[in-house]
């Protein structure tokens, strides 16, 4: 094995060989976001990052049970990808689901009280941190079993085909799940039938401990769909205004009817992968440079500082109003009473 | 010494078939590989090609004959130098007698069942009587069901591998794509994962999806979208959305295709809350309640046999015949003992009926059609005027699906029983290949009247 190369050097030619790959699309310049579109990402990004300190908080004092995945770190990708889509378009995730539910638009109270398994929650207390579900909000969930979603989400483009609606699906998924088989039984499928759906692949670098380097031959996500040809980019998924011009172009790809298209979300999950994961495997240094240097909430705070659209009390006086909001989810999911015990035989044939 | 052709089994299941035509005619050489004829099977036209070189020396079945048995000598044909005054002495082709054996046993003549053991259709409540019948096999009276819900509702749709160009891997949708376009009737690529997860997300949209699953075998690459997201997600939303789909296909033994193609799922599904688990018998069931899955908003699997698809059976003629599901057919009516049967299970408990009725054993059988949910109250109410059970069925025995009504009744009619109750399985191997070993793996209509005379105190 004299010829083995070494594995910085492997890891360099794959990735040159990825990027030229005629699947491979270079992202569009971040967006130029107007004051109002900074300030709605602004408020969105910290209404999720509040909300998932709060759900730690909550779990720690025992109120939360079970698995609980926080999305802090990543709140960019949700919020830009949401900016681009318009209504009836819809949305479906693994298991790290609170910011999506929360940028479709659901109601913080509902969500916090499906966590603590109260009745006011979206699942009635019966799903849980992992599955929930609006049909109002077209939000599919929340599921369980990683890759499960993208099959799924493949499905609910295959309906939109269908029904010729214009709609597109977002199927979320992480670089773990991108190793499944069902995604690439899924890749076909869309590509072949032309269906609506943006895989929005986010790659927070760490499948629970495992780190991309170590679970996947190929860590260009974005070219995971190139068997298929199936296009895909590599965005800034730190930066909203990156992902959210990213998904803008694959919205109107799709609305086009050009079939399926990848963007591969590249971020950082700031906590553990569950609140359980002391996060040995990774570094406190690395952890704390992601934090200083490229916090998505950070970046848009200094752009409205900068630019001079928000003064340092209108940005207190947001992070004050998204605080109340999060106390009273907090207290609303509480105290709302469990499921009535009859709650245990519903549902399970309509 | 001339040689026998034989009529050809063209399908693990075929028994006789149409020979359509001939294509070589007396006094014609022939090379092996080439086409001579072309027969019909219940499921597509085949040709025929010589195996040996020669002269067709004579045809001995005329083109057009229909029911041709197979391994029946359908020509004659001559090597160098001889003559028809040789046909006398022709032996039979060795090639295609093995091949034939297995479906010569397995259970399809009994299907034709004798006039006194004839499903009871008067006293079924959900036929109204005086309903004119029609003859129908369980593979049309299938799509049939398909056609009907599929051209009143445009939200249903068929997916598969094979299910549109190939007009079915087992006929069952042939001619849906002529009738409803490729929109509607859709070939898969053979991703049994993928394409259950596409269907249980299209359903979660509400659309209300048929997957086709070439055999349940091939289902278990799909079970994780079957049991996680389409039987739980009701439960898991707290009611905002489940997945209207159904399921289908062949499931259990069909004949010689060995352990990886021959496994009965029912008590599989039957585990999980959240599907509805249907095992049609006879064509009548297959398409009332093929029709009922289709509306029922909930995941229904529904296991269809192989080996039933070319019986021919009873269909009422109505304009919209729908059957409810979860609720049992009592086959035959009697006092002494009760035996439960569904799907191909049926096939051995009727002949077992005839038999024990001929012996003065007063047989109530039963076809549960339903497993999930199950008509506990029929079973019950006939345990407990018969006081004995039987029950029959293909599937491994432990955890059955007669392990659990052995179970119900234990507990809810256990005063009642005069004997044991007595499960008939599968036996506990995988399906072997070899044709005796495979039918001693499967129950037998012998081992049902042994059970029935146990449980009856009969010598």
């Amino acid at each position: 094995m004299a010829t083995r190369p070494k594995k910085s050097d492997s890891a360099t030619s794959r990735k040159s060989a990825a990027s030229a790959l005629p699947t491979a699309v270079k992202a569009p310049k971040p967006a130029n976001f107007a004051k109002e579109q900074e300030l709605e990402a602004y408020r969105e990004m910290l209404l999720i990052r509040r909300f998932e300190e709060k759900a730690g908080q909550l779990y720690g004092m025992g109120f939360i049970g079970g698995f609980c995945h926080l999305y802090i770190g990543q709140e960019a990708v949700v919020t830009g990808v949401q900016m681009a889509l318009t209504e009836g378009d819809q949305v479906i995730t693994g298991y790290r689901d609170h910011g999506h539910m929360l940028a479709k638009g659901m109601d913080p109270n509902g969500v916090m009280a499906e966590l603590t398994g109260r009745r006011g929650g979206y699942s009635r207390g019966k799903g849980g941190s992992m599955h929930m579900f609006s049909k109002e909000e077209d939000f599919y969930g929340g599921h369980g079993i990683v890759g499960a979603q993208v099959s799924l989400g493949t499905g609910l483009a295959f309906a939109n085909k269908y029904r010729d609606n214009g709609k597109v699906s977002v199927t979320y998924f992480g670089d773990g799940a991108a190793n499944q088989g069902q995604v690439y039984e899924s890749f076909n499928m869309a590509e072949l039938w032309k269906l609506p759906v943006i895989y929005v692949i986010e790659n927070n670098r760490y499948a629970m401990g495992t780190s991309v380097a170590r679970a996947s031959a190929q860590t260009d996500f974005s070219q995971r769909g190139a068997s298929f040809n199936i296009p895909g980019m590599q965005v800034d998924g730190m930066d909203v205004r990156a992902v959210n011009a990213a998904a803008d172009y694959a919205a109107k790809w799709c609305r086009k009817g050009e079939g399926p298209i990848i963007l591969e979300m590249q971020t950082y999950r700031y906590r553990g992968h569950s609140m359980s994961d002391p996060a040995k495997y990774r570094s406190k240094d690395e952890v704390q440079k992601m934090r200083s240097e490229s916090d998505p909430i950070e970046q848009v705070k200094a752009r409205l500082t900068e630019k001079e659209w928000a003064t340092e009390d209108e940005l207190k006086a947001i992070d004050k109003e998204i605080r109340d909001i999060v106390s009273k989810s907090a207290e609303f999911a509480q105290n709302d009473p469990e499921p009535d015990p009859s709650e245990l035989y519903t549902d399970i044939l309509k | 010494m001339p040689v026998e052709i034989l009529m050809p089994a063209l399908s693990p299941t075929m028994e006789e078939g149409n020979l359509a035509k001939w294509l070589v005619n007396e006094g014609d050489d022939v090379a092996s590989g080439d086409v001579i004829a072309e027969i019909e099977t219940d499921k597509a036209t085949m040709e025929v090609e010589a195996v040996d070189e020669g002269k067709i020396g004579k045809i001995l079945i005329e083109a057009g004959t229909e029911g041709v048995k197979v391994n029946t000598p359908i020509a004659v044909l001559l090597a160098d130098g001889e003559t028809a005054a040789d046909i006398g002495t022709a032996s039979a082709a060795p090639a295609p007698v093995p091949a034939a054996e297995a479906p010569a046993e397995a259970p399809a003549p009994v299907a034709a069942a004798p006039a006194e053991i004839k499903q009871e259709v008067a006293s079924d409540p959900d036929i109204p009587a005086g309903t004119e019948m029609v003859p129908t096999t369980a593979r049309e009276a299938l799509r049939d069901a398909m056609a009907e819900e599929m051209r009143t509702n445009d939200n249903v749709f068929v997916m598969g591998e094979e299910v549109a160009e190939y007009q079915g891997a087992y006929k069952v949708t042939q001619g849906l794509l002529d009738e409803f376009g490729a929109r509607r009737v859709v070939d898969t690529p053979i991703t049994e994962h993928g394409f259950a997860g596409i269907g249980v997300g299209a359903a979660m949209a509400g659309l209300q999806p048929i997957v086709e699953f070439m055999t349940f075998n091939f289902a278990m690459q799909a079970m994780d979208q079957i049991i996680n997201s389409a039987a739980k997600t009701l439960y898991m939303s707290g009611g905002q959305m489940g997945a209207p789909i159904v399921f289908r296909g062949p499931n259990g033994a069909a004949a010689r295709v060995a352990a990886q193609h021959s496994q009965c799922y029912a008590s599989w599904y039957s585990h999980v809350p959240g599907l509805k688990v249907i095992v049609p018998y006879n064509a009548s069931d297959a398409k009332g309640l093929l029709k009922a899955a289709i509306r029922d908003p909930n995941p229904v699997i529904f296991l269809e046999n192989e080996i039933l698809y070319g019986q021919t059976f009873d269909v009422p003629k109505l304009d919209d015949f729908v059957l409810p599901i979860g609720k049992a057919r009592i086959h035959r009516s009697g006092n002494d003992v009760t035996i439960v049967s569904f799907g191909i299970g049926m096939t051995y408990a009727i002949a077992a009926t005839e038999e024990l009725v001929g012996m003065g054993i007063d047989v109530e059988l039963i076809d549960l059609r339903t497993i999930r949910p199950m008509d506990y109250d029929t079973v019950l109410n006939s345990v407990r005027k018969t006081g004995r059970l039987v029950t029959v069925e293909e599937g491994f025995p432990q955890n059955s699906v007669g392990d659990h009504i052995a179970s119900q009744v234990t507990q809810r009619a256990f005063d009642y029983l005069d004997a044991p109750v007595t499960t008939i399985c599968g036996k506990d191997v995988p399906m072997p290949y070899a044709a005796n070993l495979e039918k001693l793996a499967l129950p037998s209509a012998a081992e049902i009247v042994e059970a029935v005379k146990a449980v009856t105190y009969r010598d």
